[in-house]
């Protein structure tokens, strides 16, 4: 019976928040409890089956109808989906094992320019003949093909810097997306690879293989229109992907062996884990996740260069982490959606507000302060390009108020970084 | 470009002046390393207060007219007091609010504090100096004297503010070095490295100690902020980012710890840099310029992380050591 109310309760919220997103497209407010019936559907306790279902209905007809209303939710949705599937490529290394990877982005940077480079005119650059960019199909064989190759640099990377002691580990991967930065924006010459800062554009976009079906079921969709809703389901499939291996690994001998690692290496190593293998597998795993997801940032976006890769976008990533909870599936989808509505709705919002308010003219008065003149508000604040504060705010105060995070993982419960209780992170700690 | 002594004896002394600055620079990582075995992250960004108190008190002075007037070495010294003084309180202010509540957390939570820590500061100084002055590029005013060249005979001419650097540099790591190891407070900074829990026994205040090693980290960072202001003129909020991850390669190579070690992988890496920049294009027949010096200060650090992590001189080992 009570399963009943609940199953009631949730189909009743979706509707709700659909009906508000469809009855207000430009209100932030309404497209937020639309994404928060995901949470309380994870949440609800019913059936396996009717989380699925609502899971499956909200993900794959609402979104996609309430994005074709307005186009600007399918893109945020876009955008949280790339950065879940990141964070969750992360929080393997960071979660489950335990190794603090600052240069996350650089696999990423990696995956990107592999399909930019080819599904472009780039590589005529350097391989004669004009056979680029390749045809919109070998976007599917890039797609596995980043995998295969994410996770080598992985191994590369991890081979001689896994012995390193957390802290110097975290400063190598962060010098090695450096280096991989520098490289992107200096190898236009002596052979022009990357095209330097300038960027790859255009780059093709997957095929639309499902055209012909369409046409036959007698839709004759503008590709405009087709394409961004392509990409969500593109991303929400790749997502799932990851998701499903994650989760799979977690149960597995792999995923314990991880947390073993994670728990008390010396321990681990006592019984019989081989540590370092370990460590690369999650190395490799996380760099593949990002690998692909950048194939699939590369043919959205169209444009790449180096801007997309900075330091700020591996901290942006942690933070989504460290938000969600280290080693949680959920607290990483969770952080990716926070962060990048903070940043997309929330800092762009405040910008949009502030000019408005600086157009105005208004005189404010504030009592004993005496009157302010609001078109004074100086140019050059504008609270959209503040990302680093937010992420910066985000890592200090969850790592003093929270560190296990809005979404801890649920059983497996006391880890060294993600322990809540404040015995252990005092006692446990190394002086 | 060529191989001419000139060139080179010209490449040396930046190389110099750099590896002064990133030498300053890697004392506040090693000294706070040393105490609390914990890398500071933010330090890069109390680096950047720094020099942007520095870039303020000139363009004061400049807009008031006083500059005009007040004699230079006079300027200079105030500069660089005060950007010492807001810099390292604004390193124990950090260590208050984002460290110590965090003092015996496993190794990795400090740190991500730090890096949090490292972006607020940032952004903070942005939005200060963006609410201030409408634009967060800072230009330092030039002082004239700074860049009268003093000639080295032969066609090498060091800028006056090249000197400058490696004299402040040098006074101040002597006066360093005197306060750590002929004081009672460097003596009690030495303690509390060797080992906090034994030196609380002693009676020491170990959390003012601490305090007082980030005071001391944060003024020599303060300094190098107001110097590499002085000597590149241009800054930003974000300036921090290159300079401190290089000092911090200096502060490893040197041995991380060890405060002579912070000087020698300042003085190599700096060296290392200016040569990198200068002969890279040549050994390479252009295929390679400039742009890798960065690359190549990276290589360095994972190359002496893997191969030498106790760095040059040698890591300074704790007594229960880990």
């Amino acid at each position: 019976m009570k399963n009943l109310f609940v199953t009631a309760g949730l189909a009743g919220y979706i509707g709700l928040t659909s009906f508000l997103v469809y009855s207000f497209p430009r209100s932030v407010s309404a497209f937020l409890l639309f994404e928060a019936s995901l949470l309380f559907i994870y949440y609800a306790p019913v059936a396996h089956a009717a989380k699925l279902s609502f899971a499956a209905i909200v993900l794959i007809v609402l979104m996609p109808l309430l994005g074709s209303i307005e186009g600007y939710y399918l893109e945020v949705a876009v955008q949280i989906g790339i950065f879940a599937a990141l964070a969750l490529g992360l929080n393997i290394v960071v979660g489950f094992v335990g190794l603090l990877n600052l240069g996350f982005v650089a696999f990423y940077a990696i995956g990107a320019y592999l399909w930019a480079i080819f599904g472009s005119h780039q590589a005529n650059a350097f391989i004669p003949g004009g056979y680029f960019p390749l045809a919109p199909g070998w976007f599917f064989v890039f797609l596995p093909l980043a995998v295969a190759v994410g996770a080598g640099t992985g191994v590369l990377l991890g081979l001689p810097v896994l012995r390193l002691r957390g802290d110097y580990l975290a400063i190598v991967t962060l010098g090695f997306a450096e280096v991989v930065r520098a490289l992107v924006n200096n190898l236009d010459k002596p052979v022009n690879l990357t095209n330097g800062p300038r960027g790859i554009t255009p780059i093709e976009r997957p095929p639309l293989f499902f055209q012909p079906l369409l046409e036959f079921l007698g839709f004759h969709p503008d590709p405009a229109a087709v394409y961004p809703v392509y990409f969500y389901f593109l991303v929400l499939t790749l997502l799932l992907i990851i998701i499903f291996v994650t989760r799979r690994l977690e149960n597995s001998p792999i995923g314990r062996a991880w947390k073993a690692v994670r728990e008390d290496e010396i321990a681990a190593v006592a019984m019989g884990i081989p540590v370092v293998r370990m460590k690369l597998l999650a190395f490799a795993v996380g760099a593949s996740f990002a690998a692909a997801i950048g194939v699939l940032f590369a043919a959205k976006q169209g444009f790449i260069n180096p801007e997309s890769f900075t330091f700020m976008e591996s901290i942006g990533v942690l933070a989504m982490v460290i938000l969600g909870g280290m080693g949680s599936i959920p607290g990483a989808i969770l952080g990716a959606t926070i962060v990048t509505i903070l940043n997309l709705q929330l800092l762009k919002g405040l910008s949009l507000w502030l000019n408005a308010l600086r157009q105005s003219g208004t005189i404010l008065a504030i009592p004993l302060l005496g009157n302010f003149d609001l078109s004074q508000i100086p140019a050059q604040f504008e609270p959209a390009k503040y990302e680093r504060m937010v992420f910066g705010l985000i890592l200090i105060l969850m790592m003093i108020f929270r560190p296990q995070g809005f979404l801890p993982p649920r059983q497996g419960g006391s880890t060294e970084l993600t322990t809540g209780g404040s015995t252990k992170l005092t006692t446990g700690g190394e002086k | 470009m060529d191989f001419s002594a000139g060139i080179f004896l010209q490449v040396l002394v930046d190389g110099i002046v750099l590896g002064f600055m990133y030498a300053l620079i890697a004392l506040g990582y090693t000294m706070v390393y040393g105490v609390l075995e914990f890398i500071n992250f933010a330090h890069s960004e109390i680096f950047v207060i720094g020099a942007f108190v520095g870039a303020e008190i000139l363009l004061g002075l400049e807009s008031s007219g006083a500059l005009a007037v007040l004699p230079p070495a006079l300027v200079v010294l105030a500069l660089i007091l005060a950007g010492m003084l807001v810099s390292g309180l604004a390193a124990v202010g950090l260590e208050r609010a984002a460290y110590r509540p965090l003092r015996g957390a496993p190794r990795l939570v400090p740190l991500i504090s730090a890096i949090g820590a490292s972006f607020f500061l940032q952004d903070f100084v942005r939005l200060v100096e963006s609410l201030w002055r409408n634009t967060f590029y800072l230009n330092y005013p030039t002082l004239d004297v700074l860049d009268v060249n003093l000639s080295l005979g032969g066609a090498v001419d060091v800028p006056l503010k090249s000197m400058l650097v490696i004299g402040t540099a040098l006074a101040m790591l002597l006066c360093l070095y005197l306060f750590v190891n002929k004081t009672k407070l460097g003596t009690a900074i030495r303690a509390v490295a060797q080992d906090p829990d034994a030196a609380a026994l002693m009676g020491i205040p170990v959390n003012r100690i601490i305090s007082l090693t980030f005071f001391v980290g944060g003024a020599m960072g303060g300094a190098a902020g107001v110097l590499f202001g002085l000597h590149y003129s241009l800054i930003n909020p974000y300036s921090g980012f290159g300079p401190g991850l290089k000092a911090f390669t200096a502060a490893v190579l040197g041995g991380i710890g060890n405060i002579p070690g912070a000087v020698l992988g300042g003085l190599v890496l700096g060296l290392m840099e200016a040569f990198a920049a200068s002969y890279l294009a040549i050994l390479t027949d252009g295929a390679f310029g400039a742009e890798y010096k960065d690359v190549f200060a990276f290589a360095v650090l994972i190359a002496i992380l893997i191969f030498r992590p106790k760095g040059l001189l040698g890591e300074k080992v704790r007594e229960d050591g880990a």
